[in-house]
């Protein structure tokens, strides 16, 4: 058998085939990269629409924690298809693209809510109320003091939950998208032994996944000591 | 649009789904034993082993967590036939998602070795305990009470999203019943609702359950909202 | 009439009631130091002042005029006219020392920066900081991030000082540079109420001495006769306590 994969392996890394493998890599990316970060900017404002105070503001806070603990709790795959059945009931022809990017979304949302709060949260009740006792507004509080400390704990777990992302989009390859493991069945379909299309593809997400997590884990080193934080903030004027 | 929502159909369904719940729960049971296991071995080469070792399942920590377990899956139940073993869908599941759970558990498991302090186990010895009872009375406590949430978090993962990866190869679990059912009345919406309800619901009470065992057994405050 | 005053002042953390009906006058260039046991309530009268806890009942008065602490606008007001040093000094870390002194003036109250800085680097010189502008607090000693909180404060140019146990979190040997520092300040005039446990700096700086127990004051006067000659059995007790060491 294992002659047989040898003999395939020509026609296998063929240039169209490479080709299409290539795409597909950038479509997992692109998936990955354009939900992951509309989540985090939508689970940004969902966090700061919970953080207001006043009565006015319950019914917010409610359905975003009722949002966050749900999602949380129900699996990708599951999320995939609730979205595929709700666009296509109102909207026919949309886009597999969007669709997955819509569940990535809305998933992320709920992943990265969490890690967002926890970072606002982490800067120091005092030094809140330093500023609250010299009269700066809530806005900029937020502004000013909580967000240029809140990055460096928000930052590390935030970018590892989307390199993290990049496998579960094979996922999406259920509803039809063409990523890498969509390709990687059309290929097996084909007739290409499962070993040699699968273990390429899985070589492939290795190649993606790998270098950006240690791109992450090099972030939260640089992010962890203070003298660095500084000079990445004096960029930035206060 | 439309469409005319029918709940009670999908609630008639809810026998075939529990059933697919506890294929979900046996999975997930099966999949953190035998992934805790290679956890230990892998944590216990990584601490203690010689470089050799500790490469080797450095590399297999590496691999299984940088790559997605449905391809995992997949090169099990679409490769190994190749090589003329067959196994059946739920076999492939449970295989690849030990060997993935391994990867993650090497990791929280080795977080517990690196947690158990030297001092503690020279406290206990000036008490006059032997290793085998200073491991057993200090260091084992230790580092269970440290990596028990990280595990029982890991535990309502898996639940629920590692088995129902399951469903893309035929596996029967819970969202493996909602495709079977719904591609039969044809109301897939509802399922899928119903369904992820019935997800929300069990890993709200394994988390519970888990917390309150962690709070008894561990005095250990486990974390669910 | 009083720079400040405060009266019968109560306030309650749920069914815990932290301030019973406190009285206090302050007038212009006024010291007055608050002392008493922990959970007297002393950093609570400053904290209600300041709309940091809100107050359940009572008045407080600054130059004759009531403060509505519901009142979003009125709160505003009270602060633009007294400032706060905390025990934890509380300065805000993602800044340097010249920026924590100048962002409330340029950006609250929108002086214009060169008359901010100019007068900031006036301050931190006069606290004995005059070379640490930007160097970041966790560069500097608790002494030095106080002497800053304090130059911080200054630099709102407030009417009404708060202290509150400004020394408590230094080490001894850097206690003596803050209370220099306070020294100063009451010698140019400003009116300041003090909480503080520092009993001999008290009783060197402070014009009248307001000792607390309970959420109510138990008895006020000049500090020879609070520390020498207390009147009640109370404040006997703590005095003894205090002095025995």
């Amino acid at each position: 058998m294992l002659i047989e994969i040898l003999h395939q392996i020509p026609r296998f890394f063929s240039g169209g085939h490479l080709r299409l493998l290539f795409q597909a890599m950038g479509m997992t990316l692109a998936l990955t990269a354009i939900g992951c970060v509309t989540g985090f900017l939508i689970a940004f404002l969902l966090v700061l629409l919970r953080r207001m105070p006043g009565i006015w503001a319950l019914p917010f806070r409610l359905v975003s924690i009722l949002y966050v603990e749900v999602f949380r709790r129900i699996p990708f795959l599951v999320v995939t298809y609730l979205v595929l059945f709700f666009i296509q009931a109102f909207v026919s022809d949309a886009s597999l693209f969007t669709i997955a990017v819509v569940a990535i979304c809305i998933y992320a949302v709920a992943y990265t809510a969490e890690i967002i709060r926890g970072g606002l949260e982490s800067v120091a009740r005092q030094q809140i109320e330093a500023a609250t006792a010299m009269n700066f507004s809530r806005w900029q509080t937020l502004m000013r003091v909580i967000l240029p400390q809140a990055w460096a704990v928000i930052l590390p777990p935030a970018v590892a939950f989307m390199v993290g992302f990049i496998k579960d989009t094979a996922l999406v390859s259920q509803v039809g998208v063409f990523e890498l493991t969509f390709r990687g069945k059309e290929l097996n379909n084909e007739g290409f032994s499962g070993v040699l299309v699968f273990g390429t593809i899985a070589l492939l997400y290795f190649a993606m996944s790998y270098p950006l997590s240690r791109c992450g884990g090099w972030l939260e080193r640089r992010l962890a000591s203070p003298r660095s934080q500084r000079s990445h903030q004096r960029l930035r004027p206060t | 649009m439309n469409y005319t929502f029918q709940f009670g159909v999908a609630l008639q369904q809810l026998p075939g789904l529990l059933q697919g719940a506890i294929v979900t729960f046996e999975l997930g049971l099966l999949t953190f034993w035998g992934g805790a296991l290679i956890g230990l071995l892998g944590a216990s080469l990584k601490t203690f082993g010689g470089p050799v070792l500790r490469r080797f399942a450095g590399a297999y920590v590496i691999f299984f967590t940088n790559t997605p377990a449905l391809i995992q899956i997949y090169f099990l139940y679409y490769g190994l036939p190749d090589f003329g073993i067959r196994w059946d869908s739920f076999t492939c599941t449970l295989i690849g998602l030990t060997l993935n759970a391994g990867a993650y558990l090497t990791e929280i498991m080795r977080a517990g070795f690196i947690s158990a302090h030297r001092h503690e186990m020279e406290a206990a010895e000036t008490l006059g305990m032997s290793l085998w009872q200073q491991i057993r009375f200090v260091i084992v406590p230790h580092i269970a009470k440290t990596i028990y949430p990280a595990l029982a978090n890991f535990f309502v993962v898996i639940l629920v999203m590692g088995t129902s990866v399951g469903a893309v190869v035929g596996v029967n679990e819970l969202t493996g019943q909602a495709i079977n059912i719904s591609t039969e009345n044809y109301r897939w919406i509802e399922m899928f609702v119903v369904v992820a309800g019935i997800y929300v619901v069990l890993t709200l009470i394994a988390s519970l359950s888990l917390a309150l065992v962690g709070r008894w057994a561990f005095r250990v405050r486990v974390k669910i909202f | 009439m009083h720079h400040l005053e405060v009266k019968d002042l109560t306030s309650a953390y749920g069914q815990l009631s932290v301030l019973k009906g406190v009285n206090l006058r302050l007038s212009k260039g006024e010291v007055v130091a608050l002392i008493g046991p922990s959970g007297s309530g002393k950093s609570t009268v400053l904290r209600v002042l300041m709309g940091l806890t809100p107050p359940t009942g009572g008045q407080v008065l600054i130059d004759g005029a009531p403060v509505n602490y519901r009142k979003a606008a009125s709160v505003r007001a009270a602060r633009d006219r007294m400032a706060i040093v905390f025990q934890q000094y509380n300065l805000f870390q993602n800044m340097d020392v010249l920026r924590n002194v100048t962002i409330a003036p340029v950006k609250i109250k929108r002086r214009p920066r060169r008359e901010v800085e100019a007068e900031a680097e006036r301050l931190l010189a006069k606290v004995g900081l005059a070379e640490k502008h930007h160097a970041y607090p966790d560069e500097l000693s608790g002494g030095q991030q106080q002497r800053v909180a304090i130059a911080r404060a200054l630099a709102l140019k407030p009417e009404i000082l708060l202290l509150d146990e400004v020394t408590s979190a230094l080490d001894p040997e850097l206690v003596n540079e803050v209370l220099d520092t306070i020294r100063g300040l009451a010698a140019e005039g400003m009116t300041m109420l003090i909480v503080s446990h520092e009993m001999a700096f008290v009783r060197e700086v402070a014009s009248k001495v307001v000792m607390m127990d309970k959420g109510l004051v138990v008895e006020e006067g000049p500090p020879k006769r609070i520390f020498d000659n207390p009147q009640t059995d109370r404040a006997r007790e703590f005095v003894g306590k205090i002095l025995r060491h």
